[in-house]
């Protein structure tokens, strides 16, 4: 028997924004432990102060390269930098905003910096992983963080139902994930993608076949709860309706930025069995965003429009994933750009949105009727103005990311030969302008009835949400050149074998 | 027929049986108790193919704690034959066995086929797949960085509990 153990080869560098990101949960926790009562500045702070780190730290080693590191379980190219440095962004543009929030609705628990920082680090767990086990422990570290941020406020009925809608669910769809991958395990003795693609690209007359085709097709049914496609879509609108909307507005973007990375990159792996996973998926998206627009139109709750909305969106997401599983079998599309473009157009977006509808909470509760944003243009000019530039760049007005990324979509589904696709997608974005600009009326035109508009302060903290996200947003598509180039760049993958 | 063989069907019979009777029952408790006898069987498999450190984990982590902690869930709220459960759609119910009989079809081809043949040729794991060197080795050398993320999973469980009961007060 083998004596003494050589652990696998670690390459720090490229695990090291992974590893800020977690630490910075750690120390936030810390504090929480040693802090005065009822003040969260110094969480905040730091929480703040070790996202930047992270940040900087991954544009710094940008060039590094792409190595297969940690016994090949960990892969950091050049798709999964942008997604990481993304699911950053996002967590800072949350944090900034979160304080003001929680003391309106009186729920100063210094817990929730740690935790949000830590679903991000099981997000961004997700999106550089290459094996299957790997990605469940990963989406598990930010499923489990979410399901304790959505039922913060224990006061309120909603949010508790909307905890355990959510924890319910999610655990379904571990299941179905967790089953899918048993199955494939079963039938080829690996969890690890390589291994998967080799194995599927030998001739399919074995007798595992049958097995391969249900692992698949399960693990993408736990997906699609995870990124809410319909008809697995029904737990989303209670629960962003029910959860405090800074944790909506982060689950919204980064849980989907987590779960859309892994898929595409275990579809990436799965070509060989793209005959069988390319009709099902189309299907499922002319569902999500057909079902998901002609719903949100009939909705009178701000957080339950854009909770539909947002699922409208992952199909239009999932139409950029089918179209670049398309174009990578024919060899005519070695990056996902279209996805991770729309993914980063999507979550600042997303983001922005909710910070602004976090405004009509005042003392302690949430209020989110659609005219319960009335006269939010007298109140708060700036991040009403803001609401505007969101609610364009979701309906895919031109001179914003969303329609640049929209029209990216468009034109990957169309050299794929996915017209219907195309044509739904572009049908929807039509459809889903009328219950955009029902937002920004309410926001900008309608006055409010007899009483009093009554608004939380936009602190400094909103404010800078507001402006990072509007930035992104047009930064998007005036520079966007650099950005696609920097997502078209070939790369090489170097595999850490050891010393 | 072998006395393995004939064990291994035997514990076989038992296993469907109790997995049976966890879906059937009416009462939760009895749901509970099949599954416990399951949990137990499966572990006497596991100990009939040498793996002992699989086997000792299923009994010790599934039979020890997990229907522990069920069995209290069930006893502490009271649960009695849930009514609610009954789906009364058709459509849902025949979708539900639709779906229900793919699965088992498309497992059972996998398993019956190997089966049948084993007369000639019986499947073998690697030396020592299962065993607790093994199982340490690969924990600590190829598979750290899953080991470390479940250990993040727990911290955030733990920090996640102790929330939920905080905010209480």
């Amino acid at each position: 028997m083998q004596t003494g153990l050589t652990p696998a080869p670690i390459d720090w560098v490229l695990l090291m924004p992974l590893l800020i990101v977690f630490g910075t949960g750690v120390v936030g926790m810390c504090i929480e432990m040693l802090r005065p009562r009822s003040n969260n500045n110094a969480i905040v702070a730091t929480t703040l102060l070790g996202l930047a780190a992270a940040a900087a730290y991954l544009i710094g080693t940008w060039e590094y390269p792409t190595i297969h590191t940690f016994g090949e379980l960990f892969l950091s190219d050049r798709v999964a930098k942008i997604l990481q440095l993304l699911i950053i962004a996002i967590t800072f543009t949350t944090v900034l905003y979160s304080e003001g929030y929680l003391r309106e609705r009186r729920l100063p628990f210094g817990e929730y910096y740690p935790l949000l920082v830590w679903s991000a680090t099981g997000a961004m767990i997700m999106a550089t992983s290459t094996n299957l086990l790997i990605v469940f422990l990963g989406l598990e570290v930010l499923s489990i963080s979410l399901y304790i941020l959505a039922g913060l406020s224990n006061r309120e009925q909603q949010s508790q139902e909307a905890a355990l809608k959510y924890f319910l669910l999610g655990a379904f769809a571990s299941a179905f994930l967790l089953y899918g991958i048993s199955l494939l395990y079963g039938a080829t003795g690996t969890t690890q993608m390589e291994d998967l693609r080799a194995i599927w690209n030998t001739p399919l007359d074995k007798p595992t076949v049958g097995l391969l085709y249900a692992g698949l097709t399960l693990i993408l049914v736990g997906f699609a709860f995870k990124v809410a496609l319909v008809p697995f879509h029904m737990w989303t609108p209670d629960v962003y309706q029910g959860a405090p909307t800074s944790v909506t507005g982060f689950m919204a973007a980064a849980a989907k930025v987590g779960a859309f990375a892994a898929l595409v990159r275990f579809l990436d792996y799965a070509t060989p069995m793209s005959d069988a996973w390319v009709p099902m998926l189309s299907a499922l998206a002319i569902l999500t965003m057909t079902v998901g627009n002609l719903v949100a139109l009939v909705q009178k709750d701000v957080k339950r429009i854009l909770a539909y909305s947002s699922i409208a969106h992952a199909g239009y997401v999932l139409v950029a994933v089918v179209a670049y599983g398309v174009l990578s079998r024919e060899g005519s599309a070695a990056q996902p750009v279209s996805v991770v473009y729309y993914l980063i157009a999507y979550s600042f977006m997303t983001v922005g949105a909710f910070a602004v509808v976090s405004l009509a909470t005042r003392g302690g509760r949430e209020r989110t009727e659609l005219n319960d944003l009335n006269g939010l243009w007298e109140r708060a000019p700036l991040p009403a103005a803001m609401m505007i530039v969101f609610m364009a760049s979701l309906a895919g007005i031109p001179l914003t990311a969303g329609f640049l990324g929209k029209l990216l979509i468009f034109r990957d589904a169309l050299d794929a030969g996915l017209v219907v696709l195309a044509i739904a997608l572009a049908v929807n974005s039509v459809i889903s302008a009328y219950y955009y600009l029902r937002i920004v009326l309410a926001t900008v035109v309608q006055k409010p009835a007899l009483h009093a508009p009554r608004f939380a302060n936009p602190n400094a903290g909103l404010v800078a949400t507001c402006l990072v996200c509007g930035l992104a947003i047009f930064a998007l598509f005036f520079a966007a050149q650099p950005v696609l180039r920097e997502l078209e760049a070939p790369q090489e993958v170097f595999v850490h074998r050891g010393p | 027929m072998t006395l393995t063989t004939f064990a291994f069907l035997v514990m076989a019979v038992v296993l469907v049986l109790s997995a049976w009777g966890v879906v059937v029952a009416k009462s939760p408790v009895r749901s509970a108790l099949s599954l416990v006898v399951n949990f137990f069987v499966l572990a006497f498999l596991y100990f009939g193919m040498n793996y002992d450190l699989l086997g000792i984990s299923q009994i010790l982590v599934y039979t020890g704690l997990i229907m522990m902690l069920f069995l209290f869930c069930i006893l502490l709220l009271n649960l009695g034959a849930p009514d609610t459960l009954f789906e009364p759609s058709l459509i849902k119910r025949s979708l539900a066995w639709f779906v229900g009989g793919v699965l088992v079809l498309a497992v059972s081809s996998q398993v019956i086929g190997p089966m049948a043949t084993w007369s000639t040729s019986t499947p073998t794991a690697p030396e020592g797949f299962g065993q607790a060197a093994s199982v340490g080795q690969s924990l600590f050398t190829g598979w750290v960085y899953g080991f470390e993320i479940a250990s993040v999973l727990l911290l955030v469980g733990i920090v996640g509990s102790i929330l939920v009961a905080k905010r209480r007060d």
